[in-house]
This record gives C-alpha cells, sequence and structure tokens, in this order.
C-alpha cells in the first residue's frame, strides 16, 4: 500500500520561463505596490474623528470590521483555496502575494482603530460583526463556494465577486466622508486597499477567463448561469446589508447605486456583461471624485468639439518615452 | 451623406476588456498585436484606444506595444485623437495611458472609460466618433 502515497514535490519555479506573461506583469505591480498601514498618517484624522455623531462613529466602526470579515476570509481561505487550481507555478506564487496583502488590509482595519476608537468600542463592533446575519450570509455564500472538490472555475467566480462587489458596500462609506473631508487619511489608506483589491479582482477574473474559453458552449452557459445567480444571490444579501447600515443617515439608495455600478465591474473582470443597466449605475460624482482624485473626467466628445485643431503631428522624440 | 469616421487602432491584452469595448462600437479596427511584430499600416487619420497599465506612482502607463507603434514617425502623423480605458480603483492613475499619450502626441484626449465600458460610454464614443469624422472631413476640404 505504501507506493499508493506518493509525495508530490513541486518544481522549483524558474521566473526566465514563463507559461503566461500575466504572471510576471501581475507580480511586478503587486509587489511595486506593496505597502504598510504605518505609512498612512491616521493620527491627523483624530481631530476629525470627534467631529462624527456617535452614530456616524458607530456605523464607520461596524462597517470596516465588515470589511476586516471579508479580508480575513480572503487571506486564509481564499486566495489559499486558489493554489491548488494554478495553472502555472508563477500563478501560485502570485497568489501567496494576494494572500499575504488580505493579511495587510485585516490588520489596516485595527490600526484605523487603535488610533481612533476606544477599546469598547472596537469590542462591540467585532461582536457585532460576529452576530450580523447579513454579514455571515455573505461570508456562508463565498465559504461555501470555496470548500474543498468544489469546481475550480466557481472558485474563481465567487473570489471575483468577494474581490470587485462584496467589499463595495463598506468602501462606500469612508470615500463619502473623504468627499465632505472628513476621515481623508483614513480614506487614503482605504483607496491602497481599493487600489490592491482592483488588481486581485482582475488578475483572478483574467484566470477564470483563461479557464472559461476551453469550456464547450454548455459548459459555458451551465457556469454563466451559475455567475449570475451567485450574483443575485449575494446583490440580496448586500441591499439587506446596505439597509441595515445606510437607513438612518439617509445613504441606502446612493449605497446602492455604487453596489450595481460595482457589480457591473465585477463580471466584467470575469469577461461577461454587465447585469445593471445604466440608469441605476450612475455612481454619485462626488463618490467617483473621491476614488480617483486628481483625475478629471475627460469627455471631449460632449464638448461643442469645434474647438478642435488636428495636431500636426508634433515630433515626439523617442527618447521622450520614459517608460 | 454621413462623414466617414475615422479609423480606429486599440491594444488589448488577454483580459480582453478593450476588445470587447471595441467590438461594441460595431465599426473596423485595427489591434495591435500583443506578440508578433506585424503592426498595422495606416495612411488614413485614426483614434487610439489604450488600456492604461500603471503602478502606483503611474509607471509603465502605456502598454510597450503601443510605444513601439508610436515611436514610428509615420503611423505617429495619423493620430487624431486617443481615448483612454482604465479603472476608477487605480484612483489618480485611472486611464493614465491616455494622458501620456494625448500630451506625447499633442493630440486631445477624446474620452476615458473603464473596463469593457458601458452601454453609455459606447453611446458616447459612437456619436463622438461621427461628430469628430464630420469635422476631419470639413477640415480636410
Amino acid at each position: 500500500m505504501k507506493d499508493m502515497i506518493e509525495t508530490k514535490i513541486p518544481r522549483a519555479i524558474n521566473w526566465n520561463r514563463l507559461d503566461d506573461d500575466k504572471d510576471l506583469e501581475v507580480w511586478n505591480r503587486l509587489t511595486v505596490n506593496f505597502w504598510l498601514p504605518e505609512k498612512v498618517p491616521l493620527s491627523n484624522d483624530i481631530q476629525s474623528w470627534a467631529t462624527l455623531t456617535d452614530h456616524e462613529k458607530q456605523l464607520t466602526i461596524r462597517v470596516f470590521t465588515g470589511l476586516t470579515l471579508l479580508d480575513t476570509i480572503q487571506n486564509s481561505v481564499g486566495a489559499p483555496a486558489l493554489m491548488p487550481d494554478a495553472i502555472t507555478p508563477h500563478e501560485e506564487a502570485v497568489l501567496t502575494n494576494i494572500a499575504f496583502m488580505e493579511a495587510v488590509h485585516a490588520r489596516s482595519y485595527s490600526s484605523i482603530f487603535s488610533t481612533l476608537c476606544s477599546t469598547k468600542e472596537i469590542d462591540e463592533a467585532f461582536r457585532w460583526s460576529d452576530e450580523n446575519p447579513h454579514l455571515q450570509a455573505k461570508a456562508k455564500a463565498i465559504l461555501d463556494t470555496y470548500a474543498p472538490g468544489n469546481d475550480p472555475l466557481k472558485r474563481k467566480i465567487a473570489s471575483v465577486f468577494l474581490e470587485s462587489f462584496l467589499f463595495y458596500s463598506g468602501f462606500y462609506l469612508p470615500m463619502y466622508w473623504s468627499s465632505r473631508a472628513k476621515l481623508t487619511n483614513t480614506a487614503d489608506l482605504i483607496r491602497l486597499i481599493i487600489r490592491d483589491e482592483a488588481v486581485h479582482g482582475y488578475y483572478i477574473g483574467y484566470k477564470f477567463q483563461r479557464g472559461y474559453e476551453k469550456l464547450s458552449a454548455t459548459e459555458q452557459q451551465d457556469l454563466k448561469d451559475y455567475a449570475f445567480s451567485l450574483m443575485f444571490e449575494l446583490y440580496d444579501i448586500e441591499n439587506q446589508y446596505t439597509e441595515e447600515l445606510y437607513d438612518q443617515i439617509g445613504l441606502t439608495e446612493d449605497v446602492k447605486v455604487f453596489l450595481h455600478y460595482n457589480a457591473n465591474k465585477a463580471l466584467q473582470n470575469l469577461g461577461f456583461e454587465a447585469l445593471f443597466p445604466p440608469e441605476v449605475s450612475e455612481v454619485n460624482p462626488a463618490i467617483l471624485a473621491a476614488l480617483s482624485p486628481d483625475s478629471e473626467n475627460h469627455d471631449f466628445f460632449s464638448g461643442s468639439g469645434s474647438s478642435y485643431v488636428i495636431g500636426k503631428a508634433v515630433a515626439t522624440e523617442d527618447e521622450d518615452w520614459d517608460f | 451623406m454621413s462623414a466617414p469616421l475615422p479609423a480606429l487602432v486599440y491594444f488589448s491584452s488577454n483580459s480582453g476588456n478593450t476588445h470587447r469595448f471595441v467590438s461594441r462600437l460595431g465599426q473596423p479596427a485595427f489591434r495591435i498585436p500583443i506578440e508578433n511584430d506585424q503592426l498595422p499600416d495606416l495612411d488614413q487619420p485614426y483614434v487610439l484606444i489604450c488600456p492604461t497599465y500603471a503602478d502606483g506612482e503611474g509607471r509603465g502607463a502605456v502598454p510597450k506595444q503601443v510605444i513601439r507603434f508610436l515611436n514610428d514617425p509615420a503611423r505617429r502623423a495619423g493620430i487624431v485623437g486617443v481615448i483612454g480605458a482604465g479603472n476608477r480603483n487605480f484612483g489618480a492613475t485611472f486611464a493614465l495611458a491616455g494622458r501620456i499619450i494625448a500630451q506625447k502626441c499633442k493630440v486631445p484626449l477624446l474620452y476615458s472609460f473603464e473596463l469593457a465600458g458601458t452601454e453609455t460610454d459606447i453611446a458616447r464614443v459612437r456619436a463622438g466618433l461621427e461628430k469628430l469624422g464630420g469635422h476631419l472631413c470639413s477640415t480636410a476640404a
């Protein structure tokens, strides 16, 4: 019997021979973007925090414990669950980076808490997150999909939905505060997390597409149906979660639009079309500006256009292209 | 008779977002290849659609393949405008490639969109390209 148990020894990873260039591209992106919460001067938000009402403070702490739970899941279960499904050794290495950064994100919220809140407030919020039925329901829906033996592509769907959709009911709030010039350092930290999650959702979605394109038309249809039904299930939970959190502050409808917008982007990461029509997905411009500050929205087309003069192909020096 | 639309040139990596956007525009377009050296030769004015791959500092925003395409003075001469693609989640570097190309080539940044674009983006870009086509026509006359 003993020769039935084989120890599988991985091959030493050779980064100079790539099966998929995207692995190195994303590895480079993630490692260059590495950061730690200590880099952000969170204590500059202490005064601003003091201007929030008790309810606003409680809401903010609760939202952040909800985000902590999702990061914890992705760190300890989600990203590791994707590793056995990796097609290339380099993909596995990228996933270790993703897993670690999720731990950094989860740790960051505790940095925010220790800077701004009392131990009593923090403990109360973690108790709330342990018991909140909507938060627990979304964690369960994702964890069920991650279970061992499950379809690798279904796992990737769930993972992209977590990275690109489920975080956003929470991310909305610091963007909202930032648009009102509150907790701006905290918002800077959250934007670093948002940037990382965007790469994660993009990369896992990309790997999903590589597996998906190898399937038969029937298998593809089944998987697509699965993706949309999981999205509906999660969307339903997110709606209730959003109402419970944001009704009292009057932001529920604004948050729901943000959910639609992000659900569409999550589906696009998987290579699928949008689910929610434009009229319910046009996000409050103040929130968009908080997401990408300093990057104006360019729509030359909607201007008169009459001012347009064809650029006389100014010869740019080739050395100019300092990329 | 409606004016001809400007030609479209685009780059899209294997993630396919920009490719899906261009497909939905429903007009022929030249794709700058990811790997081989067969760059499209163009003898007409074109609009370039380019995704962004910047790191947190904005480095590497314009894909190498697009740089190579634009480094040829003859090809660069035909560009009349650029459309940038990206993801707002990358903050200040959202659609940065579009802004960089606009500056380098001294052409307007016509529009920016996220990932594979929305229906609204498609409608706006289609209408915008028609307007631009008409303008190029009257300028040439």
